[in-house]
């Protein structure tokens, strides 16, 4: 058995079986980094590159992190210091990098649909690590994971989704697997942050008010908020926004039951979650974080497999 | 389809293998037992059964290896991943490595390989149900063997159980 697809590039190209197969072997992963050996040797002929056009901490750690504990050899890639800064275009970085016998490439970049071009002219395979405001897969596997770790399951699940979905790759692809795996979806925010027709487009609810959204949810993912976007300001301010869409202890005890709180990070204390909600115990984020280094593990094992990567061809 | 062992001599093999562990190793305090995902799991539990009524069943340590991410073909084809369960450390402890077919000794290399990693054994002992013997790969030989057979490398050797197969039974095909 394998993924229908040889590159990671959306949840939008995944079914629902691929999904089980990268979450439970997942779940055999996160068995490994609780070994005193935290690696395995999956892929020690493999060498990935870590192209990262975009700034990221905590997703490129990460994926450095699971591609070590799998073996691999690492290269980093950061744009401020490279030839991109030279005027070097996409196509001549990856190729020059492939030159040098790559294996796979592990991609963010601020345009949307780059690491699909780039699969239309590359042969490695590519796992996309956050496209502009299309989708991050490997955060939207690991927030379903977590989910189905703390609460047992995805299907029938009621999962609100809260903030900035306009801009959001991370609300993107959860929408996708959440919808795919049977869970119930509604986002919340202010009306100018919700696209207009995304309650048709993917038959989820929308809910302006955050109380009513919470009210209804198991599980809260809050999304990092900023004040403009594109020198749009989208919101009067941060204040306003967190007195109407922050989430803080006194809202979450008035709830009629105990929701879990979800955070991709990194966190804006005080402005979507105050710090007496993050550190609580109904808060999974610190989980989300280590799943995502057994859950970014199966992306990349569950890729390399069969005769199209690694020098052995 | 030829039947090496049907349901009468699996259960009887079974038992004698058990007693034959056991008896080199009755103390139990510095022994571990483990199965290998995902078939060598069935024989292992039937022997850890016999044997948890030989002796105290609490002194029994036994755990589950997933040998998958230790495999030397992972680039040729994709291979999923099973439960791996060891909740004990395996230093200084003699281990009794339990598969169902041994044949050209892959599996316990990489067995051995996955052990390195969760400590230093004192010692690995090797059982398993049916040996495919003249058909190694690698030099890799059991301790315990349930039944020797020879084959060619055409033939296959199933081990079906009743809750996975609806029988009891090892055939040569």
């Amino acid at each position: 058995m394998q993924l229908s697809v040889k590159h990671l590039l959306g949840i939008r190209d995944l079914t629902r079986q691929d999904i089980e197969i990268i979450l439970d072997t997942a779940t055999e992963f996160k068995e490994v980094l609780q070994r005193p050996v935290k690696k395995v040797p999956a892929l020690r002929d493999i060498t990935i590159v870590n192209l990262f056009f975009e700034n990221s901490t905590r997703t490129r750690i990460s994926f450095e992190l699971a591609e070590k504990r799998l073996g691999a050899d690492t290269i980093n890639f950061t744009a401020s210091s490279s030839s991109v800064s030279k005027g070097e275009t996409l196509l001549d970085t990856v190729n020059n990098i492939l030159s040098m016998k790559v294996d796979m490439v592990v991609m963010r970049h601020s345009a949307s649909g780059a690491p699909h071009f780039l699969a239309r002219h590359i042969p490695a395979a590519i796992v996309n690590a956050g496209d502009g405001i299309n989708e991050h897969p490997t955060q939207g596997l690991l927030d379903a994971f977590s989910m189905r770790e703390k609460l047992g399951r995805l299907e029938g699940l009621k999962v609100a989704i809260i903030g900035d979905i306009m801009h959001s790759r991370v609300a993107m692809s959860n929408i996708y697997l959440l919808k795919k795996m049977g869970a119930e979806v509604t986002v919340a925010g202010p009306p100018t942050l919700i696209p207009k027709y995304i309650q048709q487009a993917f038959d989820i609810r929308v809910e302006y008010n955050l109380k009513k959204a919470l009210e209804w949810c198991d599980v809260a993912n809050v999304l990092r908020i900023q004040l403009e976007r594109q020198n749009q300001v989208l919101f009067s301010s941060l204040r306003e926004y967190s007195l109407a869409y922050g989430i803080n202890r006194r809202l979450l005890d008035s709830l009629n039951k105990q929701i879990v709180v979800m955070h991709p990070g990194p966190i804006n204390r005080g402005v979507e979650l105050d710090s007496d909600a993050a550190d609580s115990s109904q808060s999974i984020i610190l989980q989300q974080v280590e799943n995502g280094v057994a859950v970014r593990m199966a992306a990349l094992y569950l890729l390399s497999g069969g005769t199209e990567v690694g020098s052995r061809k | 389809m030829k039947t090496i062992l049907n349901e009468q001599q699996l259960a009887i093999t079974i038992r004698r293998l058990s007693h034959q562990v056991l008896e080199n190793n009755i103390e139990l305090d510095n022994t571990v037992f483990i199965g290998i995902q995902p078939r060598g799991i069935f024989v292992s539990d039937q022997m850890i059964q016999v044997i948890r009524q030989l002796v105290p069943p609490e002194k029994v340590q036994y755990g589950k290896l997933d040998i998958t991410f230790y495999r030397d073909d992972v680039r040729n084809k994709l291979h999923l991943p099973n439960h791996t369960d060891i909740p004990f450390s395996i230093d200084n402890k003699n281990v009794v490595l339990i598969d169902d077919v041994l044949y050209t000794g892959r599996t316990i290399r990489a067995a051995m390989d996955a052990l390195i990693d969760f400590g230093r054994p004192a010692k690995v002992t090797l059982c398993v149900l049916i040996d495919r013997r003249f058909s190694r790969e690698l030099p890799i030989q059991p301790d315990y063997v349930g039944r020797s057979i020879d084959s060619i490398v055409s033939q296959k050797v199933k081990v079906l159980w009743k809750a996975r197969d609806g029988q009891d039974e090892v055939v040569l095909l």
